[in-house]
């Protein structure tokens, strides 16, 4: 059984980040906005992996690409947390989470 | 990972992010992306990081999940009324990801499909000491001591001590951040916001 290539993991990886991106930009809920940038985030980290498992030294996998995924993945972390709270805090003052309805800074 | 279950995995990844952008429905658009998510993990696994895997499954399809699932009851949204999307933002959200797409596609058509090379466990077993070597000549792939290893630093090289300390700073601001937004109160600005509007 022949083993699945580095440019497939690549192009899973660009595909998962490209719907994530169509989602930011499509999606009106702030929430599902958020969602989606958890996703590309994700997908970013498939390509670390990627390339950290293509880039064999001494017969291992390179493990400098798997600690940035762990810093990634602990900042991904602490970002939903932060964001959560200030939605939190957008819908007690605005009672909407529809970003089409928050223009008050709009020129 | 065998081709075709590098494809069944990437195509429930896919088909749980499609899902997740598409569902009306906020409650299920966190839960497909959950399956996104276990696909991803999957991929992961399939390269050998069975670590990150793992984590990703903890971190994202568990905590990051249901911390989404509570807010979205805490705020209790219904799922919306059908909205007109704006036409030129689905042009936008349409163009610029497939052209992206197709960018990451001449890329990859250039450098070629070749194949990973495959793990020498033997070979990476005479250069290591303790347990680490002690796996790697039973033919297992002890990740998690490399990982350690690889973060924390040996004599040889010098690790990633300084970043470790400054992600403790980030989660610690984190946290605090967190407490000072969700404390009641402290709202004066945004009732004059309220007012104005």
């Amino acid at each position: 059984m022949n083993p699945a290539s580095l440019s497939e993991y690549l192009f899973a990886s660009g595909l998962l980040f490209a719907i994530g991106l169509a989602g930011v930009i499509v999606r009106r809920n702030i929430i599902v906005i958020f969602m989606c940038l958890e996703l590309m985030l994700a997908a970013a980290n498939l390509t670390l992996v990627a390339f950290s498992r293509s880039h064999i030294s001494e017969g291992l996998p390179d493990y400098d690409g798997q600690v940035l995924v762990f810093f990634i993945i602990t900042v991904a972390a602490a970002e939903v947390a932060v964001g959560l709270a200030i939605i939190v805090a957008l819908y007690r003052s605005r009672q909407t989470i529809q970003v089409d309805e928050l223009t008050s800074m709009k020129g | 990972m065998p081709q075709p279950l590098f494809y069944l995995f990437a195509i429930l990844a896919a088909l749980g992010a499609i899902s997740m952008i598409l569902n009306r429905n906020p409650v299920a658009s966190a839960l497909s992306m959950v399956g996104a998510f276990v696909g991803m993990a999957a991929l992961f696994i399939g390269l050998h990081a069975y670590l990150v895997g793992i984590m990703q499954i903890l971190v994202y399809a568990g905590a990051i999940m249901v911390l989404f699932i509570f807010i979205i009851m805490l705020l209790d949204l219904q799922p919306g009324k059908p909205r007109s999307l704006k036409a030129a933002s689905v042009a936008a959200g349409c163009v610029i990801p497939v052209l992206l797409l197709m960018q990451v596609f001449g890329v990859l058509e250039q450098s070629g499909w070749e194949r990973f090379e495959e793990l020498d466990l033997q070979t990476a077993a005479e250069t290591r000491s303790g347990k680490i070597e002690e796996s790697l000549k039973e033919g297992k792939l002890p990740d998690t001591h490399l990982i350690g290893r690889t973060l924390f630093g040996t004599p040889e090289t010098p690790g990633y001590n300084l970043p470790l300390q400054i992600i403790g700073v980030l989660l610690l601001v984190a946290t605090v951040g967190v407490v000072v937004l969700s404390k009641k109160g402290g709202t004066e600005s945004s009732t004059t916001k309220n007012e104005s509007a």
